[in-house]
């Protein structure tokens, strides 16, 4: 079974998604059904790290005699789908699988009075198929097909809750966005499909060359992934999503847009990591957007009442360390010194943040989610002295809170002190921004804090009470996790992080198609 | 299993961290210990002194998200009038950022700059 391991990675979700519409008389049995099936695929997730880290990267060839069957005899190019599974790959998987489950449990509850949830479990597995594809595939125009997989569900899980005006509208946006974007990733396909014949990532990687054709393709590749990882001044539709999808959904439809940051990586180092001129350029470029947007997406954060709208700022903001960490990694990638000096330690910091943050992110946009549930609004200035009320909820937000300001020992900080430590080394100005960026956010989650936890207990809240069980199921998992995150950094980085970052420097263990080429 | 977390300029241990968190939190416990032993909680005491005016209600006294950070913000106008006015909220501006930005990536990747 291990060898079938990729395929049924993304077989299960989409089987899920397909059984899901059959339980629409029962709407207690479709949201199980997606734990189990979200479950399950959390333990395929871990098995099929556990194999990439053993034993090196995984090939699978859809179609073939035997999946490993990359050349078939007298050919000398893959022709087949394949999936090439590295530990970045892997990574990202385990991020998308267990946010996947950890946003079903916490849909048990919070959408129970919702209609059509058959559809809203089938878009959930929908995504979490479109994520899993676009992180283990290693052919181009296999990425755009799941990127568009997931854009879709993603925008139906945004305005799912149709009824409200502003969810129907910011689903629609997402729609627009996602495809616009997919549409200049197809066009950049089609340009380097056209030059080289050929579709699979290593391939390609292997005969770029560099020409002004090749730069354009890149520019598109680049600029898409970054407006669909949300990098300023490209951000505009986070907000507008993150604040209307349901609270459920935001842990996956965060890994989602990590996964289209997952894509810039892969683009940025392994189908152009050859570049050696022109790499640093591409470098400096990812550093500046992750400045621009860990500043100004923290400083909107500032000056917002709604609740989910601050949290979805915050969002953009994080994704800003990941684009410093990985930007000053690949701004040194072939100056073998600097980046055994600090390139590979900076881009551990921002690979490592991309999990960080997606914990305490969903964690936070969970409390926010709670709140809606028990008060009935996300408007800051009418909340108020829900401590008493709701005390797990408040908990949870404070290690969320605590986590995403970067202070010790929860698991923001160790990722942020690498980035701090690293972008010092390639300019101060860098780690200036990054650490004013997070006293900013602590200043944010202060005022949070304040209006809706602290503060004289409100008449108008007297008969609520905390939020059923599986939401608090979920938000302990990942408040658990934020503390064990922060108490041992690394053995997170041994065992996955550094993995994951080895992976992307490497990228000629990649282009050797499993070493058979 | 090791706490130690090897950076390129140091090292991050959260273990004394930790231990540094739960000596502040003994000193905290033993100087309220030494607190007022005649504090009632459920009783007069507790009400805020308003020189013999009535208590507002909690609303009123409330501290709204709007008013936190006002200075901050108040002093940061312009750079805030700058920001607010480009996040307008319409598709089509989305879509024009995308593509200016993109067509300046691309210019700088081919060599313009």
């Amino acid at each position: 079974m291990i060898e079938h391991l990729p395929a049924l990675m993304v077989a299960l979700p989409l089987f899920g998604a397909f059984i899901a519409p059959l339980f629409k008389k029962h709407h207690e049995g479709v949201s199980i059904w997606a734990i189990f099936v979200t479950g399950i695929s959390v333990v395929l997730s871990l098995l099929l790290t556990k194999e990439v880290v053993t034993n090196g990267i995984i090939m699978y060839v859809f179609g073939a005699d035997k999946p490993t069957l990359v050349l078939p005899s007298g050919y000398a190019v893959p022709i087949r789908i394949m999936f090439e599974v590295d530990a970045m790959g892997a990574f990202m998987a385990i991020s998308a699988t267990l946010m996947s489950f950890i946003g079903a449990i916490y849909s048990y509850s919070h959408v129970k009075k919702d209609t059509g949830l058959e559809k809203y479990y089938a878009l959930l597995m929908l995504l979490e198929a479109g994520i899993l594809g676009m992180v283990l595939t290693g052919d181009l125009f296999n990425l755009f097909v799941f990127l568009e997989i997931a854009g879709i569900a993603g925008s139906a899980l945004v305005g799912f809750r149709n009824y409200r005006g502003e969810a129907s509208e910011a689903g629609i946006k997402y729609l627009i966005v996602s495809a616009v974007a997919s549409l200049m990733v197809l066009f950049a396909v089609s340009i380097l499909y056209g030059q080289y014949g050929n579709l699979n990532l290593a391939y390609i990687a292997k005969n770029v060359s560099f020409n002004m054709v090749d730069m354009i393709a890149l520019g598109l590749l680049f600029t898409s992934f970054a407006m669909k990882c949300g990098a300023v001044p490209m951000h505009y539709w986070v907000p507008d999503a993150y604040t209307e999808v349901p609270a459920g959904i935001n842990p996956p439809l965060l890994v989602a847009t990590y996964a289209s940051l997952y894509a810039l990586f892969r683009v940025s180092f392994t189908l152009f990591a050859n570049v050696v001129i022109d790499l640093a350029r591409v470098g400096w470029i990812m550093s500046i957007l992750g400045v621009l947007t860990m500043f100004i997406g923290v400083t909107m954060a500032l000056i917002q009442k709604d609740v989910k709208r601050l949290m979805s700022h915050h969002a953009i903001s994080q994704t800003g360390y990941m684009l410093l960490g990985v930007g000053v990694g690949l701004t040194v990638l072939h100056d073998p010194s600097k980046l055994a000096e600090f390139g590979r330690d900076a881009m551990a910091g921002g690979v490592f943040h991309i999990i960080n943050n997606i914990i305490y992110k969903s964690l936070l946009l969970m409390t926010a989610g709670a709140l809606f549930y028990v008060t009935g609004t996300r408007n800051l200035n009418e909340m108020g002295g829900l401590a008493r009320k709701m005390p797990i909820t408040t908990i949870s937000f404070m290690v969320g809170a605590a986590a995403i300001s970067g202070l010790p020992p929860f698991n923001g900080f160790a990722s942020k002190f690498l980035i701090y430590e690293t972008s010092y080394r390639l300019n101060p100005l860098l780690t200036v921004f990054a650490m004013v960026t997070s006293v900013l956010t602590l200043a944010s989650f202060v005022k949070v804090f304040a209006s809706a936890f602290l503060g004289p207990p409100l008449e108008k809240f007297e008969n609520k009470r905390e939020v059923p069980k599986p939401m608090i199921v979920a938000m302990l998992i990942l408040a658990a996790l934020c503390i064990l995150f922060g108490l041992f950094p690394n053995v997170v980085l041994d065992k996955l992080v550094y993995p994951a970052v080895d992976a992307l420097i490497n990228f000629a263990q990649y282009h050797s198609w499993g070493g058979l080429a | 299993m090791s706490f130690t977390l090897t950076t390129p300029s140091g090292f991050w241990n959260p273990l004394f961290w930790v231990i540094f968190l739960a000596l502040f939190g003994l000193i905290s416990y033993l100087i309220y210990l030494r607190g007022n032993p005649s504090y009632k909680k459920e009783s007069d005491q507790v009400k805020p002194y308003l020189s013999g005016n009535i208590e507002p209600t909690k609303e009123k006294v409330q501290v709204k998200a709007g008013d936190i950070y006002w200075g901050f913000i108040e002093a940061l106008k312009g750079y805030y009038k700058v920001l607010e006015a480009i996040h307008t909220g319409d598709i089509r501006d989305y879509i024009l950022w995308y593509l200016g930005v993109g067509a300046i990536i691309t210019f700088i990747l081919i060599g313009g700059v």
